[in-house]
């Protein structure tokens, strides 16, 4: 096995251990804001671990624009939605989880 | 090897079981709202699944459309019903309306019984291995045009489907326009994080479409992919508080929504004009005309997606346009 490959796999592995982490959070946080704060963390540093993980495969530099085109686009999108329910929870007058 | 073989059939399984539980949970649940999420997980499921199948443009399709568009449409529709309609009322009418009587209960139970029998049968008596028709459009391929076999089979070999799938695009639209009118004006301000983000992803996915526009002859791609995201772009802006000009809304718009089935059936009279047959384009000219079918269809499935967004037959103050 080349270092490449063992490097792949490593960033692969932490990029499912953050959408592992992400998934947890958003099934077992107490509310809407929480929740939102574990997916964005699997979405943002899961997708971008995994993202550089196949990077280190591609066979051109083409595709690591695209996967690079792909991660931004997620991290724009996913922050944006984020703040947008997070603003209509409040708007809602969904009140912050307090312990 | 093995174990790869093991982990896809896995992976599979889990796939399929999913689509099955999601489908039924979407079924069942009386929480609109829910029932419209467990859709698009449903679609986004199912795009994987034709993934898995070796189908990128039916999954770019699914995804796009199945997933995407419909899970907007649907979301908007939820926006529209009354609040005295939804959820427990709904199932309260749903209740008064039911047939009284236990036959007619069972009447559709039986029928799709039959039809699933019907259907069972005819999957076990196809032969277990069928070439199918792809070495024939193989074999056709360099007269159609394009490389990609899918907008060989979509524009070419098969033009009437595309065709007749935009007339009913069309045909939905026109059923939504004659429900009623909508006002054009916007009555919430969007707010500046939406308003940046259709700011920055409009242009972008205006681009995308060209891009699968362009890529679907030789590669994954075409109309129906294009147009979608085409939609998306317009569903982004009208979610973003932009409205079209009234000026536009007339006779522009209504000559962009006809542009693909009127290039179609153009077309089409032409070269039944020239060499007698219907939408069998000459080899030496069919590149072109399937790129120029395949820009009106585009802008054409892109807007009458959005138009449906909209949701209604778009309305100035002083009436219809």
């Amino acid at each position: 096995m080349m270092l490449v490959d063992v490097l792949c796999a490593v960033l692969l592995i932490a990029g499912a251990v953050f959408f592992l982490a992400g998934t947890l959070g958003l099934l077992r946080f107490p509310d809407v804001y929480t929740r939102l704060h574990a997916l964005t963390k699997a979405d943002n540093v899961g997708l971008g671990l995994m993202m550089a993980g196949l990077a280190l495969q591609a066979g051109s530099w083409a595709v690591v624009g695209k996967l690079l085109l792909i991660w931004l686009l997620v991290l724009l999108a996913g922050a944006s939605v984020a703040h947008l329910v997070a603003s209509g929870a409040l708007k809602r007058g969904i009140r912050l989880w307090k312990r | 090897m093995e174990a790869l073989t093991l982990l896809a059939w896995m992976f599979d399984g889990l796939l399929g079981l999913g689509l099955l539980w999601l489908a039924w949970r979407a079924l069942t649940c009386p929480d609109l709202f829910r029932a419209i999420v467990l859709f698009i997980a449903f679609g986004l499921l199912m795009a994987l699944a034709w993934v898995r199948l070796d189908a990128p443009d039916v999954a770019l399709a699914e995804a796009a459309i199945g997933a995407g568009l419909t899970g907007a449409l649907l979301m908007a529709a939820l926006a529209k019903l009354h609040p005295t309609e939804t959820n427990d009322n709904l199932s309260v009418q749903a209740e008064i309306s039911r047939p009284k009587g236990r036959l007619l209960q069972w009447l559709p139970v039986v029928a799709l019984l039959l039809v699933s029998a019907g259907l069972g049968y005819v999957v076990l008596s196809l032969p277990p291995y069928v070439t199918g028709l792809s070495a024939e459009v193989a074999a056709n391929l360099k007269t159609s045009g394009v490389d990609n076999p899918v907008t060989a089979v979509l524009l070419n070999f098969r033009g009437y489907d595309t065709l007749l799938e935009m007339v009913v695009l069309l045909l939905a639209l026109l059923g939504v326009w004659s429900l009623g009118g909508t006002e054009l004006h916007r009555d919430t301000a969007p707010g500046i994080v939406l308003d940046t983000l259709a700011r920055v992803l409009v242009p972008l996915l205006i681009l995308v479409a060209a891009y699968l526009l362009w890529v679907g002859g030789h590669a994954p791609g075409g109309a129906f992919q294009a147009g979608a995201v085409l939609g998306a772009a317009g569903v982004l802006l009208l979610l973003a508080g932009w409205r079209p000009r009234v000026g536009l809304m007339a006779w522009p718009l209504r000559l962009m929504l006809v542009a693909g089935p009127g290039a179609f059936v153009i077309i089409a009279a032409l070269l039944y004009m020239i060499e007698g047959q219907l939408l069998e384009f000459p080899t030496a000219q069919a590149g072109i005309l399937i790129l120029v079918l395949e820009t009106a269809a585009t802008v054409s499935i892109g807007l009458t997606l959005a138009a449906l967004f909209l949701g209604g037959r778009p309305r100035n103050d002083k009436g219809l346009t």
